[in-house]
């Protein structure tokens, strides 16, 4: 099953190497790891998705809790969290598609970014679930390229009681 | 003004440090140039990786931080080794390393070694300090997380340019502010009631300690523990010394190379306590059997232990002594005297009788006679290999310590952890019981105890194989003795004597006796050569 991790960690240098370590000498797998500043300069924010049973997510976060950087980890539940990620995709695209292409784009909400004689570049950021339907209907087209940010979550407050 | 290197001796001094153990080079030379001056007490190794166990058994033998120093590249990993021994066994150390000039760092210049990456899965914490100003900031912080928590190594790694800098002043920070890292001490309270009425239900309970309960201080406290409620204990290898062997209360130590009535103990209890042991696979072979019996209480600092090896019940975060002494306050509790009658029997019906060989020494019945003979704190450093399996089994350990690489499993342990050891504790008797494949791993240690004068005791199970293996090879192996042989087994009397240490050869437990008995009288460093037969078996 997979989860959805958000770890704060101080904002030093070497403190990605020392998380993302820990995966690999700990044997987790992980589907995504995006990491970036938050609204404290000081704080990072990594969103970590991972692949695991109950046991291996319990002592992915106790690992992740000992390293001496981490401040905060914490595993989301279902519903309780928005997810994004930002994709680049890039389609063959001969002029005579470019309206089908448009089209799904369009119905998609993603946003065409680059344009050349034989391809087309989209930008979308959505669910997981969203980009793997965009990939769905562009395959017949021949996807030549496809970069992906990693998922980056956060809590939805409309929808946790606060404890 | 002061420099980084002054600054970095000052640390030591406001941690109290009065010995490090180190090897010198280009880039640690501004440091060990200031330690110079200091009383602090600079302990040349022959080799780095002996500085780290040497400061491990320091660390052990005083239950303070040990401090170990390396030069960049080699030295540093050189090191590697002892730190993650020291990593697998809890100890807190703080691993200073020199490093090349900042602004070349990654450019591969002579002895540049990223050292910090290397250590990164066995440090609990590593440093490459960028600023002569954040010295005093690492080295409180490094020191505080060696030593609270879950023990464990801390690296700085310090490079010369760094070391060389100045800033206008040494102020050594009050406390450390970490946000991360607040670990908890006391155990929660619904979690030791839970605990608590699960001892009540139960009838045949047990406490399995480890190293976590030495490490705590809560030896006492165990003891007290055990005393009140009657429940019998059996420990993991680095649990040994949790109680003195003789109580009766004490079975022994479990595990692969344990004692049979504590497997069987284990295996019929319908509650396992496991106070600060983390269950690893040479202690439980197969943790699910026991939890199909047992309910399982889980004390421990780590929360990551609990659960890590063996399904819990009542797991309970906390620093071993006052989990105890919370437990303490309110228990009313008494264990069954037919389950005490019945590991009492298994005791003695799975006691076993060493076979002997004309013309050698048998190694388990020298080892229950030398604990004898040994002051009662006294510190045994045993090496890795059959050694360590007839030191933990048939030393009958009183008040002291009982040293050993028990995760890691690294030879050449004891006789650098017996030096530490001696430093720290330099009253008591230190011996390090090593065989003669694990004392070749470390006998250039012989130079540091000749020039320190240490009154080491060192006593080598000579059998001419690397037993353990040999033994395995017997079992799985069709009895081909694969790289196993030691056939050039050089005269360790004449090496002994060669270093200006005194030696003995013994081939038979009468001699053994007798020149343990002279050797314990002199405060000078010995060596004794035991001829023990290759067939004696670990067990």
């Amino acid at each position: 099953m997979k989860y959805t991790l958000s770890v704060l960690v101080e904002n030093h240098p070497g403190v990605l190497s020392k998380v993302s370590g820990l995966f690999s000498r700990r044997a987790f797998n992980i589907d995504s790891l995006a990491v970036g500043i938050t609204e404290d300069p000081d704080i990072s924010r990594m969103t970590i998705v991972a692949d695991g049973d109950e046991y291996v997510i319990e002592q992915l976060e106790k690992q992740l809790n000992k390293v001496i950087p981490v401040i905060k980890v914490r595993t989301y539940k279902e519903g309780e969290y928005i997810s994004r990620e930002l994709s680049l995709i890039k389609v063959s695209c001969p002029s005579k598609q470019r309206l089908d292409i448009m089209k799904i784009s369009e119905l998609m909400g993603a946003r065409i970014v680059d344009v050349s004689v034989n391809t087309m570049t989209l930008q979308f950021a959505d669910t997981l679930e969203a980009f793997e339907t965009l990939v769905d209907l562009l395959r017949p087209y021949g996807i030549r390229e496809i970069v992906r940010t990693g998922t980056v979550a956060i809590e939805k407050d409309s929808a946790v009681s606060r404890k | 003004m002061i420099s980084g290197a002054e600054i970095m001796v000052k640390c030591l001094q406001e941690e109290g440090v009065r010995v490090v153990f180190g090897y010198p080079g280009a880039v640690i030379c501004p440091f060990f140039d200031e330690l110079y001056h200091t009383d602090i007490k600079a302990v040349l190794v022959r080799q780095e990786q002996n500085a780290a166990h040497s400061a491990s058994g320091y660390a052990r033998a005083l239950s303070r931080v040990g401090v170990c120093v390396a030069t960049s590249g080699p030295g540093a990993l050189n090191l590697i080794t002892g730190i993650a021994t020291a990593y697998m066994d809890s100890i807190p150390l703080v691993c200073i390393t020199g490093q090349v000039k900042s602004d070349v760092l990654g450019r591969d210049v002579f002895q540049e070694a990223d050292i910090t990456g290397a250590c990164e899965s066995f440090v609990k914490h590593s440093y490459l300090v960028k600023n002569t100003a954040d010295l005093p900031r690492v080295f409180k912080e490094a020191f505080h997380i060696a030593s609270t928590g879950r023990p464990g190594p801390v690296l700085i790694d310090v490079p010369v340019d760094i070391q060389q800098g100045t800033v206008e002043e040494f102020v050594y920070p009050e406390r450390v502010n970490i946000i991360g890292y607040k670990p908890s001490v006391q155990g929660h309270p619904m979690q030791v009631k839970r605990a608590l009425e699960m001892i009540r239900d139960s009838e045949r309970p047990i406490i399995c300690a480890g190293g976590g309960v030495l490490t705590s201080g809560a030896k006492p406290k165990l003891r007290e523990f055990c005393e009140v409620t009657g429940i019998p204990v059996i420990s993991t290898m680095m649990g040994i010394g949790v109680m003195p062997s003789d109580n009766p209360l004490y079975v022994g130590m479990i595990g692969s190379h344990g004692v049979k009535a504590a497997n069987v103990a284990i295996h019929n209890a319908d509650l396992v306590i496991l106070c600060g042991a983390r269950v690893g696979d040479r202690a439980v072979a197969s943790p699910d059997q026991v939890v199909e019996r047992a309910n399982v209480i889980h004390i421990d600092i780590d929360p990551a232990e609990i659960g890590k090896n063996m399904k819990t019940t009542v797991p309970i975060v906390g620093d071993m002594k006052n989990v105890l002494g919370q437990m303490l306050k309110s228990i009313d509790y008494t264990a069954p005297a037919e389950w005490i009658e019945q590991i009492k029997r298994w005791k003695e019906e799975f006691a076993t009788v060493p076979q002997s060989f004309e013309g050698y020494v048998e190694p388990k019945s020298f080892i229950a006679k030398l604990s004898t003979m040994l002051r009662p704190k006294a510190i045994m450093a045993a090496d890795v290999g059959q050694n360590q399996i007839w030191c933990a089994n048939n030393y009958r350990i009183r008040d002291g310590r009982f040293l050993t690489s028990g995760g890691m499993g690294t030879m050449g342990y004891s006789v650098p952890a017996a030096v530490g050891a001696k430093l720290a504790r330099p009253t008591r008797d230190v011996v390090a019981v090593c065989g003669d494949g694990s004392f070749q791993m470390s006998m250039n240690e012989l130079a540091t105890i000749a020039k320190e004068n240490l009154n080491v005791k060192i006593i080598v199970m000579r059998n001419t194989v690397l037993g353990m293996v040999h033994e395995l090879q017997d079992v799985h192996y069709g009895s081909r003795y694969a790289i196993t042989e030691l056939d050039t087994v050089p005269d360790f009397v004449a090496l002994a004597k060669a270093y200006g240490i005194d030696a003995a050869f013994a081939t038979s437990n009468k001699e053994a006796e007798e020149y343990t008995k002279a050797m314990l009288k002199s405060d000078k460093p010995f060596v004794l050569v035991c001829n023990v037969h290759p067939k004696t078996s670990s067990r």
